[in-house]
């Protein structure tokens, strides 16, 4: 299955949800935010939220900044 | 004296620390304990995906426990993107609604592009957010987005990171005597003087963020901005002397031992 991930085509095994792509990608952090097509998924739906193929798909963070 | 109340906050420190530009966190967090400041902005960006899950990230160094975190805007030059920016900041901070929202215009001098940025206080207001908004120094517009709703308006002293202070102390000055809300001075602060004078001007507080990290030795130059805003607002309120044409001697004329 292909999806743009942060503007990056990437390529995933199976279906799966926001919870396990964040799992695989190593995301550990408290502060993120997750957007599928541009529609901002809350945390409380990480874990049933299922990825679908040509999703595109932003994880956002705070950086410093003026 | 007015305390500084930020969308139901009490704020001692009236300087606010951009974090960008820093060599690295640990200069970053340095700085912002040196100025004492009580609120930090940050940028809303792409995570880097491929990085050491080991890696610290900002938000690790400055605790949103510990800080106000002001999400802002930069990089948004439509009202649309700067209203998504916001949202995303809310979700990221589990629900905090305070912005700094800053449209900008593609120009060389970075100002602010007004019609996006009023458009934009219009919705982030309807959707019950606390808006910080970055302005030029018209007092027109600041009073306008006063009226839409934000919580605090911030005039730019001058051009974003160009280090040219306060280029119009006149409409500063007109913006703070019509504000029912903190004026802020926002973007243009090159040392510590600008920011004395931001506050002599009666303004309610300072944003900085290039004057500091971009210093020789940003630690020092943050802990003598804590000082020049402290000593501005204290002056302010102190009161000046009057500007004269002539001279006025400090020293009795009378009682010369030379004189007759």
């Amino acid at each position: 299955m292909k999806i743009l991930l942060n503007n990056e085509t990437t390529l995933l095994n199976d279906e799966l949800t926001i919870s396990i792509l964040l799992d695989q990608i190593n995301i550990r952090q408290k502060y993120f935010a997750v957007e599928v097509n541009e529609q901002i998924i809350p945390k409380s739906k990480h874990k049933s939220f299922l990825i679908k193929e040509g999703d595109r798909i932003e994880i956002i963070t705070a950086i410093g900044g003026g | 004296m007015k305390k500084l109340i930020i969308d139901n906050k009490e704020y001692k420190s009236r300087l606010i620390l951009g974090t960008g530009k820093y060599k690295d966190f640990k200069e970053t967090k340095a700085a912002v304990k040196s100025s004492a400041c009580e609120m930090v902005t940050v940028a809303i960006r792409r995570m880097n995906i491929g990085q050491d899950k080991n890696s610290q990230n900002l938000l690790d160094v400055i605790s949103p426990d510990e800080y106000t975190i002001l999400p802002n805007t930069a990089g948004c030059y439509s009202a649309k993107d700067a209203v998504r920016t916001c949202e995303i900041a809310c979700e990221l901070l589990e629900g905090k609604k305070l912005v700094k929202l800053e449209v900008l215009s593609k120009s060389k001098n970075l100002f602010p592009n007004i019609i996006e940025t009023l458009k934009a206080a219009e919705m982030l207001v309807s959707k019950d957010f606390k808006v910080m908004v970055y302005t030029t120094d018209d007092p027109l517009i600041a009073k306008e987005l006063e009226n839409i709703g934000c919580v605090c308006v911030m005039p730019l002293g001058s051009a974003i990171g160009s280090g040219r202070g306060i280029i119009n102390k006149f409409n500063i000055s007109e913006i703070v005597e019509n504000a029912n809300v903190p004026i802020i001075v926002d973007a243009g602060v090159g040392t510590a003087s600008d920011a004395c004078i931001a506050m002599e001007l009666g303004c309610d507080g300072v944003l900085m963020n290039t004057a500091i990290a971009c210093a020789r030795n940003p630690i020092l130059m943050a802990s003598s901005m804590k000082d020049a805003v402290v000593s501005g607002y204290n002056a302010f309120h102190a009161g000046r002397i009057e500007l004269k044409d002539k001279a006025s001697p400090s020293s009795p004329i009378s009682g010369l031992v030379t004189g007759d």
